[in-house]
Formats: structure tokens, C-alpha cells, sequence
């Protein structure tokens, strides 16, 4: 606009005219009112978009889906179920167990944003929600790793289940680092990736950790 | 300030220390590297006092320390300043840490890595990954010890890791910042040749635990003598990291205030990683199985059990 600087427009001319928005012409980012839908409709919206990331997360491809429309309700959902499915392992004193529930969620959310705040110190391009989101939702496979072992340790807690659960923990945790790799890696610099894929590999390291040693009482 | 460091040293014949004397003073670059004859040299010199003279030779180091002053010139309240404490990339890394795992004797971890470039990024997930490793493997290593028990049943403990994690942190942050305040102090009262930043302090005790992951991990190993032995072998390496970080800022002070400051540096550093071994990792063979004792004389057989 910097040739218009010495346009000027002489008074005796008047400038007039009707601005006039067209109706009915909505971009999908726009916001369209809301208030007169069924909750009903509100709900399945947003249940939609929260396992569409999940099917996003299950197969991970390329795509900007996931982080355009973050939203942390998926990372929520899978880190109290998480934490929650962690609760009642044994312990002869509070010490000697395992997590509880604040230390899981803590862990979870505190590490996610150490992460995000490692990429984007180390020069990243993604926005700090969007990090939060991917690292939340590629927790999924370590959520149905967590179910697996249970329902496997409700069969019996012998060799054979210890190396059933190790092996289909050890198959989510190469799954959610390598989801999250895909989905993260393209907005680091690339000099840098390794430094930022490690506290993502150690991030899920530690909840796999938890996840298989777990004891039931 | 530098007429008066010409001065100070003019009663020394090494040239070379007038440049190694205060790092952030306007200097020419010197091209070739100055020659010294070796038996000039007092044969009681520390080996410390070579790595001076030996970096010279370089002339990266004399832009490095120009440019230093320009780096961190953000506020401390924007982002972009603690971005640069993050301006490293992964051969960098990968360098520092082969530098502090392999100390060349007479190098200075400092001098030689960091150059004016201190990194948080190390030392941050170095002491992260350490707290883990340590946790896990006393975990693993307890439980195969006390495998074949009866009345054992395996518990996480958990617990640890928060112990874990405040220590190794605590280590990692505040001894360097104790250090710091010494070095400083000592430095308003004796003129050193050398001195360090917070941060580059903060990298070099962060690197220096680099060591101690692999030995972790080989701790599960339940030998008592295994474990001491690599317990000295990682304690010298890393130890000796420091040391020759830390020699050559405090040689020109009092004797035994030197020789006090190392000390002390050692000490911590050997009390981590003892307390570290004791806590996490619970002793082999802690239980002795009942002793079969044979029945020489008929009388009833007394077994020891716990």
C-alpha cells in the first residue's frame, strides 16, 4: 500500500457508497451461530472431530487435520482413563506402589508442555496447542496398551502374560513415538530433529514404564 | 583494564597468558599460534596451564569471545532470549557429550566445547533422562535380586523417582550455582586468568553426568564388586571433567583454598554418585539363604534364616 501514500482524494468529491455483506457466504472457519442448534448437535460435533484425531492417531499419515483443529479434549479423555486404569495396583506401603493418579496426570500434561516448550525453544514452527494436542492424542495406543494388560492380567500374572504385555507395550510405545514423530518432525528445523524426537521417545518411555509395571493386587 | 592485566603479568614470560588473562577484553587476533620452548617451562606446572597456551593456537576462540557480547542482547522477558540458550544443534550435542564421556587431559571441557555457547538443552534432559534410568534400573535391579524369593512380590516404587528427580536436579542446579558465587568471589579478591558464567558452569556439571547413564544401567549387574568398580571408573571420568574445568580458575588463588575448591567438587560429585548407588539399588545378596550346616555331632541343627 505504499503507493497509495500521496493518493489523495480532493473534497468536493464525495465518497460514498453502500458496503453491504452478502448473506450466505460462509468460509468454514467462520463462526456461525451456535446457539440455536440441539446441545445434541453441539456434542456430536465436537465427538466427531475428537475421533476423527483418533483415527488421525491409529493411522498416521501426513496430514494438517490434526493440527489445524487442535483441541485438548481427546488428550483429557485418554490421560484420566489412563490415569484412572493405573489406580489400584498393590503396594504393601503408599511408597512402594505405583503412580497415583496426580503423579500420572501430572506426569502427563507437565512432560507434554516441557516437550512443546523444547521445540519451540529449539527453534520450532508449531504453536504451543498443537503440540500439546499431538503429543495428548498419540498417547491412544499407549491407552489401549494400558487396557490389554489389564484385561491380560486379569487372565493370570505368570512368564507368559508378563511377555504378552511386554511385548504388545513395547509394539504401542514404538506406535505413539513414531505417530508423533510424523505429525511433529516436519515443523522442526531440520539440523535439530534428533534433539527434539528424543524427549518425545523418552516421554513415552516413562509411560510405558508405568503402564507395564503395573501390578494389580 | 588491560594496561593494567599487562602489568599484573608482565613478571611472567609466558606472552601467551596475557591473552588467556580476561577473555572479554578487545584483542588482536593473533594468526600463528605462539611457540613456547617446553623447557621454559617450570616442570611443576599443572597440565591446566598448557591448555591456555594450546588454545591459542586457535583463533576461534578470540571471535568467539568478541561475538559473545552480542548474543544474548534480548530482554530476559521475551522468548527469543532463552532462545538462545537453546542455539544448539545435534552434532553440537553429540560433540559436548563425546567431550565429557572422553576427557583429553589437559583440555578444558569449557574452552574446548562450549565456547561462549552454553546450552540449557543438555544438562535439562541429561538429568531428566539420568532420573530415569536411575529409577527404572534400581527397579529392574532390585527386582532380580530378590527374584527367587518366596515372599517377595514386585512393587514400581515409584516413589523413587520423585526422590530421584529432586536430587539429580537439585545437584545439577544448585551446586553449580554455589560454585558460581564462590568463583565470583574469589574472583573480586584474586584476579584469575579464568572464569566462568553460570551457565557455562550449569553445562559442564550437566555434561559431566553424562557418564553416569550407562553406569546405571550396567548397575543392574548384581555384583557388588562390578558396581563399585564402574561407580570409580565413571567417578574419574567425570570427575576429571570437572577437575580440569575447575583447576585452572581457581589455581591462582591460595593454595589451599584451590586445592579445597576441587576437593570439595570432587566430593560432592563421588557423594552423588555413592548415595545414588545406595539408595536405588539395594545390595546383592542381602539375605543369605539358610546355611546348610551340616550335622557333625548329632545335635540339632541350627539354621540361620531371616
Amino acid at each position: 500500500f505504499a503507493g497509495l501514500a500521496d493518493v489523495s482524494i480532493s473534497e468536493d468529491i464525495p465518497v460514498e457508497g453502500e458496503i453491504t455483506v452478502p448473506v450466505g457466504s460462509h468460509s468454514p472457519d467462520e463462526d456461525f451461530s451456535t446457539l440455536d442448534e440441539p446441545v445434541r448437535d453441539t456434542i456430536m460435533r465436537d465427538l466427531k472431530a475428537v475421533g476423527k484425531k483418533f483415527v488421525h492417531v491409529m493411522y498416521p499419515k501426513k496430514s494438517s487435520t490434526l493440527l489445524r483443529d487442535w483441541d485438548l479434549w481427546g488428550p483429557l479423555v485418554l490421560c484420566v482413563s489412563l490415569a484412572l486404569m493405573l489406580q489400584g495396583g498393590s503396594a504393601d506401603s503408599k511408597d512402594d506402589g505405583g503412580p497415583q493418579f496426580a503423579e500420572v496426570f501430572v506426569i502427563i500434561w507437565f512432560g507434554a508442555v516441557v516437550i512443546t516448550l523444547n521445540s519451540k525453544l529449539l527453534g520450532g514452527t508449531i504453536s504451543f496447542f498443537q503440540s500439546l494436542c499431538v503429543l495428548g492424542y498419540c498417547v491412544l495406543p499407549l491407552t489401549v496398551a494400558m487396557l490389554v494388560c489389564r484385561l491380560v492380567l486379569l487372565a493370570g500374572s505368570g512368564t507368559i502374560s508378563f511377555i504378552v504385555r511386554l511385548l504388545v507395550v513395547l509394539a504401542m510405545f514404538g506406535w505413539s513415538t513414531l505417530a508423533s514423530t510424523a505429525f511433529l518432525a516436519d515443523s522442526q528445523p531440520p539440523n535439530r530433529k534428533a534433539l527434539v524426537v528424543y524427549p518425545i521417545f523418552l516421554f513415552y518411555f516413562v509411560i510405558s514404564w508405568m503402564i507395564l509395571t503395573f501390578t494389580p493386587q | 583494564i588491560t594496561a593494567c592485566l599487562v602489568m599484573h603479568f608482565a613478571e611472567f614470560d609466558d606472552a601467551a597468558n596475557l591473552l588467556a588473562a580476561n577473555p572479554d577484553a578487545t584483542t588482536i587476533s593473533i594468526d600463528e599460534p605462539v611457540e613456547i620452548p617446553k623447557n621454559q617451562r617450570d616442570r611443576l606446572q599443572e597440565p591446566g596451564r598448557e591448555e591456555d597456551d594450546e588454545l591459542l593456537g586457535t583463533d576461534d576462540s578470540d571471535k568467539t569471545e568478541l561475538l559473545a557480547g552480542q548474543k544474548k542482547s534480548a530482554p530476559f522477558w521475551t522468548f527469543e532470549y532463552y532462545q538462545t540458550f537453546f542455539d544448539v544443534d545435534t552434532y553440537q550435542v553429540l560433540d559436548r557429550i563425546k567431550g565429557s564421556v572422553f576427557p583429553v587431559p589437559g583440555k578444558n571441557f569449557v574452552r574446548l566445547y562450549i565456547r561462549s555457547n552454553p546450552d540449557l538443552y543438555g544438562p535439562f534432559w541429561i538429568c531428566a533422562t539420568l532420573v530415569f534410568t536411575i529409577a527404572v534400573s534400581g527397579n529392574l535391579s532390585n527386582f532380580f535380586i530378590h527374584l527367587g524369593k518366596p515372599t517377595y512380590r514386585y512393587v514400581p516404587e515409584f516413589r523413587k523417582v520423585s526422590i530421584a528427580a529432586t536430587t539429580i536436579y537439585a545437584y545439577a542446579w544448585l551446586v553449580p550455582l554455589a560454585l558460581w558465587g564462590f568463583l565470583m568471589w574469589r574472583n573480586s579478591k584474586v584476579m584469575n586468568i579464568v572464569s566462568y558464567s553460570f551457565l557455562e558452569i550449569v553445562c559442564v556439571y550437566g555434561y559431566s553426568l553424562f557418564i553416569y547413564i550407562p553406569t546405571a544401567i550396567l548397575w543392574i549387574i548384581p555384583q557388588k564388586v562390578v558396581r563399585w568398580v564402574l561407580m570409580m571408573f565413571s567417578l574419574c571420568l567425570s570427575g576429571s571433567v570437572l577437575v580440569m574445568t575447575f583447576w585452572p580458575a581457581v589455581r591462582d588463588d591460595n593454595r589451599r583454598i584451590a586445592l579445597a575448591t576441587v576437593g570439595t567438587v570432587v566430593l560432592l560429585h563421588a557423594l552423588l554418585s555413592v548415595g545414588c548407588l545406595a539408595y536405588f539399588f539395594d545390595a546383592p545378596e542381602v539375605d543369605f539363604p539358610a546355611p546348610f550346616i551340616p550335622a557333625h555331632n548329632g545335635t540339632a541343627v541350627v539354621t540361620k534364616s531371616r
